[in-house]
């Protein structure tokens, strides 16, 4: 369980994330919002690349915001980001292996975890080759594998399906409601797709201009007035409900 | 129905589904060709060549090194330094003192400027733990003419005593001592390519396992590998030891190589012309340090005996270096096979046409 409680960031004069509290259950959490609602700031303040002002992040117990940023990776953090990070230069056993390396797991069973974190993505045939040779969507899924290899705890997804075609998204959809099975990991997916966040969470959590203004079960989140609003502007949401 | 049998199809059609495997049957036949070429150059190639080209293939082999260790750090990691020569430098002041002042064998004094120069040259690296690019380019330009500036007061070890071990008057000046085993000049460029391929394992063995893996990581993006749990403070700097390290042991060959070193021939612009033959050869790949020291060596040898200045490659770098980054960013490694593929095309195609035109 992850439990956010009154993080506020600022840069310079814009507060991007203003008193968030939020309770993160284990399985797939979705976290929407329009653009620069601070999503992606959240992730890194959980990633340790932003300090916020204020606030506390308890992950399973442990203070996440405590930690150099490098060793939360072997706490069990991972998350992906919007730009690709599939590293080019290796092969898809390459990238995930490296994950394996710098988590707190032994060698001894590196080569099957590495495997099985391939296959769950369906990857198998082309685990030997350069990442630079594959197409976007299967970038993307690397990126996946990278963040389930390696028994995470917590996994953060950003924007994972942005720009792929719907067969792709369909498929990345499917991997990812099985992170929770195949890990045990508490997922947060960020993405504005919402038939896949409908579809990959059973819990959601609403951002606007920082500040959390809904959560709880999918889809009586995704009806509340106030996230129909955020995401349609005041005006057309009072047309909408007129 | 049919669209399961769309979904099954292409595998059966294509070729056989290859198991992956880790070590294809290329990678023997690469170490087979690997092995061969090493042999060709250390047993033969010293006979079949004149005493003067035996010398510049020596320099090849002290800077391929060189270009190797900065080919690491601009083609794996990203880091730009143009301070390489001066790191050379001081690898080969550290050898020539050592070698004057005790009678450590010459394989210990190599290992001893390597590891003095490793902790000198990480020095250098430090800024690169806070910029990159542009700054850190100029930085360690600047520290490469610091380290110029402190060598040519000093003066290279002559023999004389004291801790520059430097006599400006001594008259018959002696040379600098070379192993038991290569006291010739053939023989030393035997053991010039055999350090160097040692350093050559060396890098490989890095680059192919988790530091290797790591550096990767931050060359593609610095918080995407601190996301994925890599201390890029230590990578980095182990680049820079690295590197430092068999530039420092690539000065201990140059002191023996040349047997007479003197400050006048380490000059700040150096580490820029190496950056460019590096960027040349291909930054990213092993091969393209051994051209990037052809280019360096070579080429300054061929027109010496050609009676052309070398002066004038410094023009023909410079529009090498264009070429590279315009349209062969990968270097002249990456690029040849592909240029000679092109051209193998373009002369079967010719030939068809001529044997068609000939069936007409």
């Amino acid at each position: 369980m992850i439990e956010v409680s009154d993080l506020t960031v600022r840069f310079g004069g814009v507060t991007s994330l203003d008193g968030m509290s939020v309770r993160f259950e284990p399985g797939t959490n979705g976290l929407i919002g329009p653009n620069g609602a601070g999503k992606t700031t959240f992730f890194n303040v959980l990633s340790g690349f932003v300090k916020p002002a204020t606030g506390s992040v308890t992950a399973f117990g442990d203070d996440l915001l405590g930690m150099v940023h490098f060793r939360r990776a072997r706490w069990g953090l991972r998350r992906s980001f919007q730009t690709e990070q599939a590293i080019e230069e290796l092969s898809v056993y390459d990238n995930v292996a490296m994950i394996h390396e710098h988590s707190k797991i032994g060698s001894a069973d590196r080569r099957s975890d590495v495997e099985g974190a391939i296959a769950i993505v369906g990857l198998e045939s082309v685990a030997y080759t350069r990442v630079n040779t594959l197409g976007a969507g299967q970038r993307r899924l690397v990126e996946v594998a990278r963040a389930i290899v390696g028994k995470p705890r917590l996994v953060l997804l950003d924007e994972p399906a942005a720009g792929l075609p719907d067969a792709e998204t369909a498929h990345l959809g499917e991997v990812i409601r099985g992170i929770p099975e195949h890990t045990g990991a508490l997922t947060i997916l960020v993405d504005h797709d919402m038939s896949l966040v409908s579809s990959c969470c059973s819990n959601a959590a609403v951002l606007d201009f920082g500040k959390m203004i809904a959560s709880g079960p999918t889809a009586e989140v995704l009806r509340d007035e106030r996230v129909v609003r955020a995401y349609l502007g005041g005006e057309a949401a009072e047309g909408v409900a007129a | 129905m049919s669209t399961t049998e769309q979904i099954a199809s292409p595998p059966e059609q294509g070729k056989t589904v290859q198991a992956p495997s880790r070590f294809p049957r290329s990678y023997a036949i690469r170490a087979v060709v690997i092995i061969a070429l090493l042999l060709f150059v250390v047993l033969a190639l010293p006979s079949l060549l004149s005493l003067y080209y035996v010398d510049a293939l020596t320099q090849v082999a002290v800077y391929s090194i060189v270009a190797l260790g900065l080919g690491v750090l601009v083609g794996r990691l990203g880091l730009v330094s143009l301070g390489q020569a001066a790191v050379l430098a001081i690898g080969a002041w550290v050898a020539a003192r050592l070698l004057f002042g005790t009678g450590l064998p010459y394989e210990v004094v190599l290992l001893a400027s390597g590891i003095i120069t490793m902790v000198l040259g990480t020095l250098v690296g430090l800024p690169a733990l806070r910029m990159r690019g542009l700054y850190l380019a100029l930085i360690t330009l600047m520290l490469a003419g610091a380290i110029t500036v402190v060598l040519a007061s000093l003066n290279f070890p002559n023999g004389g005593h004291g801790f520059s071990g430097y006599n400006g008057a001594l008259v018959h000046i002696p040379p600098i001592r070379r192993p038991g085993i290569a006291t010739s000049d053939p023989a030393f460029f035997r053991y010039s390519v055999i350090v160097a391929a040692v350093m050559f394992v060396l890098v490989v063995a890095h680059l192919r396992t988790k530091p290797g893996r790591a550096w990767a990581a931050i060359r593609q993006s610095e918080p995407a590998a601190l996301a994925a749990g890599v201390n890029t403070t230590l990578y980095k700097l182990w680049a820079f030891a690295l590197v430092s390290f068999i530039t420092g042991v690539a000065g201990g060959v140059l002191a023996g190589a040349v047997r007479y070193l003197y400050s006048i021939d380490f000059q700040t612009q150096d580490s820029i012309t190496l950056l460019a033959v590096v960027l040349m050869g291909g930054a990213y790949s092993i091969w393209g340090a051994i051209v990037a020291a052809l280019f360096l060596q070579l080429l300054p040898a061929l027109l010496n005996s050609w009676g052309l200045s070398p002066d004038w490659l410094t023009i023909l770098f410079g529009i090498g270096v264009l070429q590279v980054l315009t349209t062969a960013p990968r270097g002249v490694v990456e690029q040849m096979p592909k240029d000679l593929a092109k051209l193998g095309r373009l002369i079967a195609r010719g030939f068809g046409r001529t044997t068609s035109k000939e069936v007409a």
